[in-house]
């Protein structure tokens, strides 16, 4: 049972992991090595009038101090911290409620349900910012004709309310595809355990506060994981919105910031300071709740 | 095991909170459906009734018509944007699928130097927000001429660390290493083991990454935006996304972004119906290990 000699073993892995590589390579480590190189340079014009082309200047971190005091970068910070505030305990407490109440011996038709809770996450991000769009206009939406027959007059994209209308639009896109995801975990939780609680008398709300959900805390945390890091990508919902909700800005959130930097103003260095900042803003959110999630397994 | 108690006062309260835990989940199966149901709807009527009709009631039926327009506007522009999404989609998606399944394999079955530190490099790809490499991207697309090119948003797409972690996962549990090194005894060789004894294997990781890479594609967004100015090229997400923001200067195309919004909806809904044991095994092996 000697394995064959020569190369043909030794090189078989690489050769197989050869395109993959080539392509992770190019189009993943080589722009981010990109990215970096360019947010430490400007482009600028070599005449004071903007003729005979530009000029590349290396500035150093000139870039990142720009965007980080730029009030339009900062303030897409603070909306998409907002959004976040509202956005995951809606979101992830929503689907686990509603993984709960699936999982309960009280439900009935589970199968219809969840495949009702999962079917708008068959519906492209795009498509949906797009109906909901249309579903905050007045003279178009039935819930508004709705909220008005009892009286009750809700601008769904004035500047209060629009960020609510964000939220909705997403929490609509991701619960179910997380309740998916919770109440796979709870099935996997052992039978046993929830009849020894029953046995010791703990209620359907005692067994699922106190039994079952300790026990998929690691797939809450990781939901929550992916959920913020999606969350300051935040990008089609807003640019959808913005053709219909003046109150939404060019650069509403760090994303529109970035690609109104690269695309309108053709600032790439400062485009490419903001990606990164973005980056690493994400990086750190990860570590964090990873962190967090770890102390709560051992606790 | 206890017997359940039967007392008249259990009984009362067990079916009131059946009642309370239905009605609560009916309630979100009504919302989830809503926009669904409301795009239905409005996908049959024309531009007239869609403003002159309240929107859950039906109008004179004009889906036939709207679609007949939809597909004859600008010499078919909408349909070849369906076949975009189609080619992006599809042909992205299966190899992609193949490339994520060859490397995963590897990974599981193979020992040699530094492999674990590669495939750590692998997970940090998991977590790279695409926005930050789309403009770098776009950039390097520019100066190779790709820009404005099918490959602009095709070759992006065949990179998926997260298929090399599913395939990993999969080849751990489905494949196993006596069958390999029976085929090898046998005198077949790597790249012959894994395509006649490992790939049909691993046909349900297949099915797995296929629909994770093909909805990814087809919900791809921000590349194309940032890739693609000529609209020949476009997905029909993008197509419809500038349709959309032109609503206000253009009302006629309300009835276009409706029904087309509802076509583009149906390749993934079919996908995900036809293969809903994948797509949850691979949000399971995604999420709980």
């Amino acid at each position: 049972m000697t394995p064959r000699p020569g190369i043909g073993r030794r090189s078989t892995p690489v050769l197989f992991i050869a395109p993959f590589l080539i392509l992770f390579l190019a189009t993943l480590v080589a722009p981010v090595g990109y990215a970096v190189w360019m947010s430490l340079f400007r482009e600028q014009a070599t005449s004071g009038l903007g003729f005979g082309g530009t000029r590349t200047l290396f500035v150093g971190v000139d870039n990142y101090l720009r965007a980080f005091d730029d009030p339009g970068f900062r303030r897409g910070f603070l909306h998409v911290a907002l959004y976040c505030v509202i956005y995951i305990p809606v979101m992830v407490g929503g689907a686990l409620l509603l993984a709960l109440l699936v999982d309960s011996a009280m439900a009935r038709a589970k199968k219809f349900f969840q495949l009702a809770f999962f079917l708008p996450h068959a519906v492209p991000g795009l498509i949906a910012a797009i109906i909901w769009g249309f579903l905050y206009t007045p003279g178009l939406s039935p819930v508004i004709d709705l909220l008005s027959s009892i009286g009750v007059d809700w601008d769904f994209l004035g500047p209060d309310a629009v960020i609510f209308s964000l939220v909705n639009a997403a929490a609509w896109q991701w619960i179910g595809y997380n309740m998916v995801i919770f109440y796979a975990a709870l099935q996997a939780v052992p039978r046993e355990t929830l009849e020894a609680a029953t046995v010791d008398g703990a209620g359907e709300l005692r067994t699922g506060w106190s039994v079952k959900l300790p026990m998929i805390r690691s797939s809450v945390v990781l939901t929550m994981l992916f959920t913020a890091v999606g969350a300051i990508q935040l990008f089609n919902e807003p640019e959808v919105l913005r053709s219909r909700a003046s109150s939404i800005s060019q650069d509403w959130s760090p994303v529109m910031f970035i690609y109104q930097a690269a695309f309108t103003e053709h600032d790439y260095g400062l485009a490419a300071a903001a990606s990164l900042m973005l980056a690493l803003l994400g990086a750190a959110l990860s570590f964090v709740i990873t962190r967090l999630g770890n102390r709560w397994k051992e606790a | 095991m206890t017997a359940p108690s039967t007392s008249p006062a259990t009984a009362k309260s067990t079916w009131a909170s059946r009642t309370v835990v239905n009605t609560l989940l009916a309630l979100v199966a009504l919302y989830t459906l809503m926009p669904l149901s409301w795009l239905l709807v409005n996908a049959t009527k024309n531009n007239g009734d869609l403003f002159g009709r309240p929107g859950f009631r039906l109008a004179e039926f004009n889906l036939f018509s709207n679609l007949a327009d939809l597909f004859a506007y600008q010499d078919g522009i909408f349909g070849r944007w369906l076949a975009n999404s189609m080619l992006y989609s599809v042909a992205g998606a299966l190899a992609s699928t193949l490339i994520s399944l060859l490397a995963g394999y590897a990974f599981d079955k193979y020992a040699f130097r530094g492999k674990e530190k590669l495939y750590g490099l692998v997970l940090l790809g998991i977590l790279v927000p695409h926005t930050v490499i789309s403009l770098p991207m776009y950039l390097m697309a520019s100066q190779t001429g790709l820009v404005n090119t099918y490959w602009a948003v095709l070759v992006p797409g065949l990179v998926n660390p997260f298929g090399v972690y599913l395939a990993r996962v999969f080849a751990e549990s489905y494949v196993p290493g006596e069958t390999l090194e029976a085929a090898r005894i046998d005198g077949a060789g790597e790249l012959r083991t894994f395509r006649s004894v490992a790939l049909p294997m691993l046909s349900p990781a297949f099915m797995t990454i296929f629909l994770f890479s093909f909805t990814g594609s087809w919900n791809n967004f921000f590349l194309p935006l940032v890739m693609l100015n000529d609209s020949a090229l476009y997905p029909v997400g993008l197509g419809l996304f500038n349709w959309n923001a032109t609503l206000a200067q253009e009302p006629q195309f309300y009835a276009f972004v409706i029904t087309g919004s509802l076509l583009s909806i149906v390749p993934l809904a079919a996908a995900f119906v036809a293969l809903q044991r994948y797509w949850r095994s691979g949000l399971t092996a995604g999420a709980v290990k």
